[in-house]
C-alpha cells in the first residue's frame, strides 16, 4: 500500500532519436528518486518537468485504457502507465519507442501502418439500417460474451509491432486489425458477415499468421488476438467448404 | 498556407466525435483536429455508464423522460436550466438506441435488453453500461462510426488561438506537435468540443490532456466562462494516484466503510445512503476524515470501499477494469479487501458558455460541447451516468446546428488577414519561451498552482482561504506574463511548450473558480462554503459569468431558466 513510501534512486536510460536532427538514435541517461507509487508514466512527466523538456512520448489517461503509451520498458511492451518502476526490481529501467514503426521523436512513433490495416477491415458494424427496431437490437448475454473480450482492445498497438508476420510482410493486416475484424464478423447485429470472412481470407490475411503468439505476450490488456485469428481462419474455411456447415 | 473546412471540430472526444458525425450526416465538410487519435480522448476512460430511461431493467419500469430530468435538475441542486435538461432527457433514449444501432457493446439483460444499473442520485436503476468500461464502448464506436462516414481527424494538434472579428469566428491557430510549426485553419464554424479541467488540480481522476485550456482558448476570444466553480470531486478516487473507481462499485451494492468499520452514509444520506449523489458522499467522506475516522493523514485521508460481501462472479463480470485497477495501483484485491478511496477532482461542471443548442451568443459561428461545455444541464452537481449523456446528445445538437449555421454563412472577406495577424502573434510568443530570456520555471508554477487550489478551493471552501487563493493565481499569472523559459530547445514534438500553453489556459480557467467561488456566498451541489451554510436562492440562484473579453477578468450572473421545478430543499 502506498501509505509505505519506500522510495530509490533508479536511472532510466532513454533512447532518443530525432530525425529532422540526428543521423542515429542515441541513449540519454537520467537519475530519478522513485517510491512505490511511481510508474514510468510519472517518472517521464517529472524528467520533462524537472530535467529534460525535449522528452518526447504520448500519454494521456494514467490508467491504462487509452493506449497512448505502449512502450518497451526493460525489453518488453507494457503501458507505461501501468508500469510501476520499484515492481521491477531493476536498478536500470531502459525504455525504447514501439519497434517496427518509424520514430517520430523519441518514443513517439508514426502508427499510420497499424492504422490503414484497422480501417481496411472495416470497423463499424454493417447492416441494412432501415429495418432497424425503434428500441435496441436484441443480442443475448451469450452472444455479447462472444465478443466481449475482443471489445476491451484499446489500439495501443502493441501487437502490431510484435508480429513476426508483419515484419516480413507490411500488407499482413496484423492482430490487431483482425482482433477487431473478429470482433464484427462475430457480433450478432453485423450483417456483413460473409464479406468479412472473405476479406481476412486475402492473401494479407489470416492466413498469414504463424501462431508465434508474440501479440499475446504483448498485449497489456491480456487479450488473445492469435485466438480469434485461429477463429477466423476456422469460420471461413466453414463457410467456404459448405458440406461442414451442413453436417 | 491556409486549410480549410466548412465545420472544423476541436477535440475527439465522445461530444466532439458525435459532433464531427452529426455535422456530416447533415452535408457539412467537416474535419476535426485534436491533441490525440480520437481513441485515446478521455471520454475512453468513463466506466460506469451512460443514462436513459429505458425501463429495461425490472425495477425501472415506472421510469420516464420526467423523473430522469426531476432527478438532474434535483441533483444539479436546481442551478441546471430546465429547458436543457428537459432537451438532454427527451433525446436520451434515441441517442442510446442510435449507438447501439452503430455497434456498441453494451452489456445485455437476459431478454437481450441494453443492461441498466443503479447509479447515485437517480429514483430507478436507468445507467446503460458496457461492464465498467462503458465510455471506451461509446467512444469507440463513435470513432467507427466517423471512419465509416469518411470524417477527416488532423491528430498531434493542439488549438491555441480562436481568431474572432467583428464576433465572428474566422478560423483557428493550431500547433502542430510533430512538425513544431503553427498552422492556420480557416472555417465557417468551429466546434469546441475540449474536455475538463481536472489538471487544474494535479489531484483528479482526469488525463493528463485535460487542462480545460479550450475553455481558455474561447474565453480569449470573448466567450465566457460560466460557474466554473462548480468542480465534481468523485468520492471515489483511488487513494494515492487517484485513478477513478466507478461509482458502478456502489451501484453494484459497495459499502462505504470508516475505520471503525461502520457504514457512515447513514448518518448524511439516510435514504440513498452509498448512492446519494456525488457531491454529497464526497462530503461525507471529507468529514469523517477530518474528524478522525478515516485512514491516513488528515491532510490526505481515505475511508473504505467494500465490496467483499459481492458475489466474486458479479465483481469479475460487471467491475473487472476497477478490480484490476486496484489491484495494481494500491495492491488490494476488490474481493477479497476493502479498497482506499478519496475525493479528487472529477468533473468541471462548468465551462464555455453556450446556449441549450451549444451555440455562443457572444460570438458567432462558435459552439461547444461536452465536459468543458457549460450549457447548463448539471448545475451545481452532475449525477454520475448523465456525462456521457450530455457528450452523446449535445455532440450531435452541436454538429447538426453548426452544419446548419455553416450552410448559410458568408465567407468572411478578411478571415485570411486575420488569421496571419494571430499567427504572427502566436510565433512572438512561442519564441519568446524559447529565447530563454523569461525568468521563470513554468512547472514551478504550475506546482504552486496545483497546491494552491487543491489546499483552498477544496470540498469545503470558505472566504479566507478562497482570498488566499484568488491572490496567489493572480500572483502567479504576473510571474507567468512576466516571462517563463522552455528548458530545451527542440522544436519537434516538444511537450513541455504544451505544459506552457496549457499553464496559460490554467491560470484563468483557476482565476475564474476562484473569482466564482469566493463571490458565491452560499452551499450549492458541489460548492460548500463553510461561512454560509445556506442555499441562498434569494441572491444566487444564478449562473455565474467570467468574461476575459477584455483582457482583465469580469464577474456577472444570469438567471436561472426554471420552468418547471420550483427549488426545494434537496434532502436523501
Amino acid at each position: 500500500m502506498s501509505s509505505t513510501k519506500e522510495t530509490k534512486i533508479l536511472t532510466f536510460k532513454i533512447k532518443r532519436f530525432n530525425p529532422v536532427v540526428d543521423d542515429k538514435p542515441y541513449w540519454d541517461t537520467y537519475e530519478l528518486e522513485c517510491d512505490d507509487g511511481t510508474t514510468v508514466l510519472i517518472a517521464i512527466q517529472e524528467l520533462i518537468a524537472k530535467q529534460d523538456g525535449s522528452i518526447a512520448m504520448r500519454y494521456n489517461c494514467r490508467a491504462g485504457v487509452c493506449g497512448s503509451c505502449a512502450v518497451l520498458v526493460n525489453n518488453k511492451y507494457a503501458l507505461a502507465c501501468e508500469t510501476l518502476v520499484l515492481q521491477l526490481n531493476k536498478n536500470v529501467i531502459k525504455l525504447e519507442p514501439l519497434p517496427s514503426y518509424p520514430v517520430i521523436k523519441d518514443l513517439v512513433v508514426d502508427m499510420s501502418q497499424f492504422y490503414e490495416k484497422l480501417l481496411a477491415i472495416e470497423p463499424y458494424l454493417k447492416r441494412d439500417h432501415s429495418k432497424d427496431p425503434e428500441t435496441e437490437i436484441l443480442q443475448s448475454p451469450e452472444d455479447f460474451h462472444i465478443i466481449e473480450e475482443a471489445t476491451k482492445c484499446i489500439l495501443c498497438g502493441a501487437c502490431h509491432s510484435s508480429c513476426v508476420s508483419v515484419w516480413t510482410d507490411t500488407n499482413y493486416l496484423g492482430p490487431g486489425a483482425l482482433l477487431k475484424a473478429f470482433r464484427f464478423t462475430n457480433d450478432t447485429r453485423d450483417e456483413d458477415r460473409r464479406e468479412r470472412l472473405k476479406r481476412v481470407t486475402s492473401e494479407d490475411g489470416v492466413y498469414r499468421c504463424h501462431t508465434a503468439f508474440n501479440c499475446v505476450e504483448a498485449c497489456p490488456k491480456e487479450l488473445n488476438p492469435t485466438e480469434a485469428i485461429q477463429t477466423l481462419k476456422r469460420q471461413s474455411a466453414k463457410q467456404t467448404l459448405k458440406f461442414w456447415s451442413r453436417s | 498556407m491556409i486549410k480549410r473546412h466548412s465545420v472544423i471540430v476541436v477535440g475527439s472526444g465522445l461530444a466532439g466525435m458525435r459532433a464531427a458525425v452529426a455535422a456530416r450526416e447533415s452535408g457539412a465538410d467537416v474535419g476535426v483536429i485534436s491533441i490525440c487519435m480520437p481513441v485515446r480522448s478521455h471520454s475512453v476512460a468513463a466506466q460506469g455508464g451512460i443514462n436513459a430511461p429505458l425501463g429495461n431493467n425490472p425495477e425501472s419500469k415506472d421510469d420516464s423522460v420526467d423523473r430522469h430530468a426531476f432527478d438532474t435538475v434535483k441533483g444539479s441542486d436546481y442551478l441546471a436550466d430546465q429547458p436543457a435538461v428537459i432537451k438532454l432527457i427527451s433525446l436520451a433514449k434515441e441517442t442510446i438506441y442510435e449507438l447501439e444501432h452503430w455497434g456498441c457493446p453494451f452489456s445485455r439483460s437476459e431478454d437481450g435488453r441494453i443492461g441498466q444499473r443503479p447509479f447515485g442520485g437517480a429514483g430507478y436503476p436507468r445507467t446503460c453500461f458496457a461492464a465498467d468500461r462503458t465510455g471506451h464502448s461509446v467512444l469507440h464506436v463513435a470513432w467507427e462510426r466517423s471512419v465509416r462516414l469518411g470524417v477527416p481527424v488532423y491528430e498531434d494538434r493542439l488549438v491555441v488561438k480562436l481568431t474572432v472579428k467583428n464576433k465572428k469566428v474566422q478560423g483557428i491557430i493550431v500547433l502542430n506537435f510533430i512538425t513544431g510549426e503553427l498552422e492556420m485553419w480557416e472555417c465557417d464554424a468551429v466546434i469546441f468540443a475540449i474536455g475538463g479541467a481536472g489538471q487544474i488540480y494535479g489531484a483528479t481522476s482526469n488525463a493528463l490532456n485535460c487542462t480545460g485550456f479550450g475553455i481558455a482558448v474561447s474565453a480569449w476570444a470573448g466567450i465566457s466562462m460560466k460557474d466554473m466553480e462548480f468542480i465534481q470531486f468523485h468520492p471515489t478516487c483511488l487513494y494515492g494516484n487517484n485513478v477513478l473507481i466507478s461509482e458502478a462499485a456502489r451501484g453494484e451494492g459497495g459499502y462505504l466503510r470508516n475505520n471503525k468499520g461502520e457504514r457512515f452514509m447513514e448518518k448524511y444520506a439516510p435514504e440513498q445512503m452509498e448512492l446519494a449523489p456525488r457531491d454529497i458522499v464526497a462530503r461525507s467522506i471529507y468529514q469523517e476524515v477530518l474528524e478522525g475516522r478515516g485512514y491516513g493523514p488528515k491532510e490526505n485521508g481515505y475511508v473504505h470501499l467494500d465490496l467483499t460481501h459481492l458475489p466474486e462472479s458479479q465483481i469479475l463480470e460487471r467491475l473487472p477494469q476497477i478490480r484490476e485497477l486496484a489491484l495494481r495501483f494500491s495492491g488490494q484485491d476488490m474481493v477479497k479487501d476493502p479498497i482506499p478511496v478519496q475525493p479528487g477532482y472529477h468533473y468541471t461542471m462548468g465551462g464555455i458558455h453556450v446556449n441549450e443548442n451549444c451555440a455562443s451568443e457572444e460570438v458567432e459561428g462558435f459552439y461547444a460541447c461536452g465536459e468543458g461545455t457549460c450549457v447548463s444541464v448539471h448545475g451545481a452537481n452532475r449525477l454520475g451516468g448523465n456525462s456521457l449523456l450530455e457528450c452523446a446528445v449535445f455532440g450531435k445538437v452541436a454538429g447538426v446546428e453548426a452544419a446548419k449555421y455553416a450552410k448559410e454563412a458568408t465567407p468572411s472577406p478578411d478571415a485570411k488577414f486575420t488569421l496571419f495577424e494571430a499567427l504572427h502573434e502566436q510565433e512572438q510568443e512561442i519564441d519568446f519561451w524559447y529565447s530563454g530570456e523569461g525568468k521563470s520555471d513554468p512547472f514551478k508554477i504550475m506546482e504552486e498552482m496545483r497546491n494552491t487550489m487543491k489546499f483552498n478551493v477544496f470540498v469545503y471552501r470558505e472566504e479566507e482561504s478562497l482570498k488566499i487563493a484568488l491572490d496567489k493565481i493572480r500572483e502567479l499569472k504576473q510571474q507567468f506574463n512576466d516571462g517563463v523559459y522552455l528548458k530545451s530547445k527542440v522544436r519537434q514534438y516538444n511537450r513541455e511548450l504544451e505544459w506552457v500553453f496549457a499553464l496559460k489556459g490554467m491560470l484563468d480557467e483557476s482565476e475564474a473558480i476562484c473569482m466564482g467561488a469566493l463571490a458565491r456566498k452560499e452551499c450549492r451541489g458541489g460548492h460548500w462554503r463553510l461561512d454560509h451554510l445556506k442555499r441562498d436562492d434569494a441572491n444566487f440562484l444564478k449562473h455565474s459569468l467570467v468574461s476575459f473579453a477584455d483582457g482583465e477578468p469580469k464577474l456577472s450572473y444570469q438567471d436561472v431558466i426554471i420552468t418547471k421545478w420550483q427549488p426545494q430543499e434537496r434532502k436523501y
